[in-house]
């Protein structure tokens, strides 16, 4: 079943826009698992950005997003530990880390203005990715109220990241 | 004899803020759950607005007039007066879709 989310996650990413798959429904430990590869993804990404970044706004941004996504992955945390949940790896979470992977792999090879403009505009589409996914599977199969409220939240930041990204992107041109 | 004149202080004997200069307010507004509580407020030139950020998140309140800059610090409360009249939309910077509106009479 996840093969499908992951498909529907990899199409979004290369294609910006696609419905995903109905009727693959995470379970609540798989969830806390995406949920947290999603933020360590843009937290490396950040990193890279921090280094390599040229413009102050995007360097400013990155760091923006290491906070926020560490914040959020600490309540995630604190979470599981609490619901005594232990996180469980699946096919969504692997396509995502690897697609991440690739990503960056990518990014690295990119500098000065180019690189910047880069790392934006995979921050916007990232984003639109991870809050799709929270709005269309991940928050309606969550079953724990807690985690809902969580990812809710997360949902919350991240499409406030998604204008900041937006709006930084534009700055640039 | 300008009886009205003793009206706020009556007023802020009532509300039990003798101490408190009738003229000047403290207004406080609340970010929990990246939402700015209330979302509109009045106040008057010379207030003071308590941003109570409960987050764990950063957030900023950013007039889009340029009239002020706000950082609230994750669990932290800061003060700020105001010194400009207007009806001003704020943001938060960092989560631009946190918008909230203050109106500020002279």
């Amino acid at each position: 079943m996840f093969i499908r989310l992951s498909a529907a996650i990899a199409a979004l990413s290369f294609l910006g826009s696609a419905v995903l798959a109905q009727g693959a429904k995470p379970t609540d430990p798989q969830i806390a698992h995406i949920a947290y590869t999603a933020g360590v993804i843009d937290i490396n990404a950040a990193k890279q950005a921090i280094a390599k970044a040229s413009n102050k706004d995007v360097k400013a941004f990155a760091q923006d997003m290491v906070r926020d996504h560490e914040a959020v992955n600490k309540q995630a945390l604190d979470l599981v530990k609490k619901l005594k949940v232990t996180p469980e790896d699946n096919d969504t979470s692997k396509t995502l880390s690897k697609q991440a992977t690739e990503k960056l792999a990518e990014l690295d090879k990119l500098k000065g203005a180019e690189y910047d403009k880069a790392y934006l505009a995979n921050e916007v589409a990232y984003h639109k990715t991870v809050n799709s996914a929270l709005e269309t599977q991940l928050i309606p199969s969550a079953s724990n109220a807690e985690l809902k409220s969580l990812l809710q939240t997360g949902l919350k930041i991240f499409q406030g990241h998604q204008q900041h990204a937006e709006q930084v992107a534009a700055k640039l041109k | 004899m300008h009886p009205g004149r003793y009206l706020p202080l009556v007023a802020a004997l009532l509300l039990g803020a003798a101490v408190v200069p009738a003229h000047a307010a403290t207004i406080q507004i609340t970010i929990d759950n990246l939402v700015f509580a209330p979302a509109e407020v009045s106040a008057k030139v010379g207030d003071t607005i308590e941003w109570i950020n409960k987050d764990v998140f950063a957030h900023t309140a950013t007039a889009r007039n340029g009239d002020f800059d706000i950082a609230t610090p994750p669990k932290k409360t800061v003060t700020s007066v105001l010194t400009k009249a207007g009806s001003v939309e704020y943001y938060c910077r960092y989560h631009p879709n946190m918008k909230a509106v203050l109106t500020i009479a002279p």
